[in-house]
């Protein structure tokens, strides 16, 4: 048991149930620093599986998977924004709207692309692309620190995210940003959506199963912060491979309750416990 | 002040759809439809979720009717419900619609289709794995419903002893989908045929969750079989719905062998699915059909095993290299004893 713990094999299983979590967890940083509430990263997820999937079919290859997997993740954190900056939508009912969007969308077309309402054929033009992933994902961790923290652009994004007024007193345009953190936002959820196509080497009806809404605990849980926001995806993916193991070695330990623990640790947080946990000063708020 | 105007007319005709919907309910498929006679017999089938094209379950059910439609004339109607309450909704526009059979594929429709079949005595409703307990227990369906049941533990014992003759780690895996007591008799049946051949064999066993989600989590699927065989398990047995596409995934990768459930799931992975525990839900669905044409409809329980070749194994060219006649021949010998009563197959 210790010895399998300790093994190669689960930590690369801890890393594997971690990508798909991290990549929309940053997504939903970025948009909610800058003020909007990504309820929709559920539905983010689950069009850019099927996104990718349409590219790694009529592309015949990884890279035209992944390009599918932005592309189409990126045009729905388009639509998002559409919806919650131009039209000044609900960010809580569009966010909804969009993932049952995503989820009806995804099976029609679905239907309509590979004439199943369940799964697509297995695309072997994925090819083995599971590490190059991982890396980017960590790089794109790194990347979304240092933008948010230290360029111009992530500095405009927080404060509009803190407080739209002042930073439009300064000449930023709260709407462009938005809209900007939005589309990346999709992008990037997109590209969590093009992990999990590619893991299965097919795309499968509801494929995100909920992920979306994980990734969005781990993110308040990290308190908004990139870097912290994707530890906490691994401490998740931590007790989800944890409570695999454990099913499958048959001890007596309840596997239920360890995967319980990180959203017992995410709701100890939001109470307040641990530190404080602020979200963005206008998230949520429509202008 | 121009929204209220607004406001107003949606209220108006939010109010007319309503009453509508009230005068509609009160509206049924009036009228003694003769059954059997000269206006065909009229069948519609609900799916579950995963629909037409999983190429399992659903599909199976379909051809079921199709195969009715084309030998017995039947006139058939597919709906394929989204999430959550389109089901119920289905199966109303069926029976508003006046169809004489209404089948609901999977054990989500039981509560369902137990209170329409109610509402609708003259027509006739099925139920595939139907399952509805209330707090004195199991609910018998109503006389003009019927429960279709398969002895699903059957066929797991018989692929469950294949596994462990063929298993040469003497280890071997479950994953199902939702924790729940229908996929517990699969887990039951597997775990025992696997002890009968060989008592010292490892039975491991994966739940994907305890939600009905866990019936589409390739992801979660594909990592519970990788960690089965990496623990040592070289045959996984699913019974999980889409998630087993990841049980499947996780044996191409590691190139160990996968059973397939519901229907012969050998293209999943060819080369690496040992064999699949067939249920013949279209037996099953055609033969509650022909009833509804012919006479013979018998509400309650109906109880498909491998007495009535409704649960099975699949051995044929594809597979028979990766059993191999001695394995057969004891797993066939297996399939008597069950038959006649000498193995009792553990439910949970």
């Amino acid at each position: 048991m210790i010895a399998t713990l300790l093994s190669l094999g689960f930590f690369a299983a801890v890393v594997r149930i971690t990508v798909p979590y991290a990549l929309a967890a940053l997504g939903g940083t970025l948009s909610e620093r800058s003020g909007v509430i990504n309820i929709a990263l559920e539905g983010l997820l689950l069009f850019g599986a099927f996104s990718s999937t349409i590219g790694a079919w009529f592309g015949h290859g990884p890279v035209a998977g992944v390009l599918g997997g932005v592309l189409g993740g990126a045009a729905l954190g388009a639509l998002y924004a559409l919806l919650v900056v131009t039209l000044k939508g609900d960010q809580i009912v569009c966010g909804v709207a969009l993932n049952l969007f995503a989820d009806g969308i995804t099976r029609f077309l679905l239907k309509a692309t590979f004439d199943s309402s369940s799964n697509s054929p297995r695309i072997d033009a994925w090819g083995h692309i599971g590490t190059t992933l991982i890396l980017v994902t960590v790089a794109l961790v790194a990347l979304f620190h240092v933008v948010l923290y230290w360029t111009p652009f992530g500095l405009r994004l927080r404060a509009v995210g803190e407080h739209p007024e002042a930073a439009a007193s300064l000449g930023v345009h709260p709407a462009r940003i938005r809209w900007a953190a939005l589309v990346l936002a999709g992008a990037v959820a997109g590209l969590g959506g093009a992990w999990l196509a590619a893991d299965q080497r097919q795309f499968v009806a509801g494929m995100s199963n909920g992920r979306g809404y994980i990734a969005l605990a781990a993110m308040i849980f990290g308190k908004w912060r990139p870097a912290w926001a994707a530890a906490a995806c691994l401490l998740f993916g931590l007790a989800e491979a944890l409570q695999i193991v454990l099913q499958a070695s048959g001890v007596g330990v309840p596997a239920w309750a360890v995967q319980m623990l990180p959203y017992v640790l995410t709701m100890i947080t939001l109470a307040g416990f641990i530190g404080r946990a602020q979200a963005p000063r206008a998230l949520g708020k429509s202008d | 002040m121009i929204y209220r105007g607004i406001v107003r007319r949606v209220v108006i005709y939010t109010a007319l759809l309503v009453a509508l919907n009230v005068v509609l309910l009160a509206v049924r498929a009036g009228g003694e439809r003769k059954v059997g006679g000269v206006h065909p017999v009229r069948g519609g089938i609900v799916f579950d979720v995963g629909g037409r094209g999983d190429k399992s379950f659903n599909d199976s059910a379909y051809r079921g009717l199709d195969r009715a439609v084309r030998e017995l004339g039947v006139e058939a109607e597919y709906i394929e419900p989204g999430e959550g309450s389109d089901r119920e909704s289905g199966i109303r526009l069926l029976a508003a619609g006046g169809f004489d059979l209404i089948i609901g594929v999977g054990f989500i429709f039981s509560d369902d289709l137990y209170n329409i079949a109610k509402e609708y005595p003259r027509t006739h409703f099925a139920c595939v794995d139907y399952a509805k307990f209330d707090e004195k227990g199991f609910v018998v369906p109503p006389p003009n419903m019927v429960a279709i049941k398969f002895r699903e533990e059957e066929g797991s014992f018989l692929v469950g002893a294949l596994a462990a003759l063929v298993s040469k780690t003497k280890a071997v895996g479950f994953v199902g989908g939702m924790d729940i007591p229908l996929i517990h008799k699969f887990e039951a049946g597997f775990r025992a045929g696997a002890r009968r051949v060989c008592p010292d064999c490892r039975v491991m066993v994966g739940y994907a969750g305890v939600t009905g989600d866990a019936f589409k989590n390739p992801a979660k699927g594909k990592e519970l079989a990788l960690a089965q065989y990496a623990a040592g398990a070289d045959v996984i047995f699913h019974a999980a719905g889409t998630t087993g596409l990841g049980v499947f995934e996780a044996a191409r990768e590691t190139t160990k062998y996968a059973i397939g459930v519901d229907a012969d799931q050998w293209n999943e992975a060819p080369g690496r699915v040992l064999t699949s525990m067939t249920k013949q839900v279209d037996v099953s669905v055609f033969e509650t059909a022909r009833r509804v044409r012919d006479g013979g409809w018998q509400g309650g329980v109906q109880q498909f095993g491998l007495r009535e070749k409704a649960v099975d194994y699949v051995y044929d060219e594809h597979n028979v290299a990766l059993i191999g006649s001695a394995v057969r021949d004891r797993v066939e010998a297996l399939r008597k004893e069950i038959i006649d009563g000498k193995i009792k197959v553990p439910e949970r």
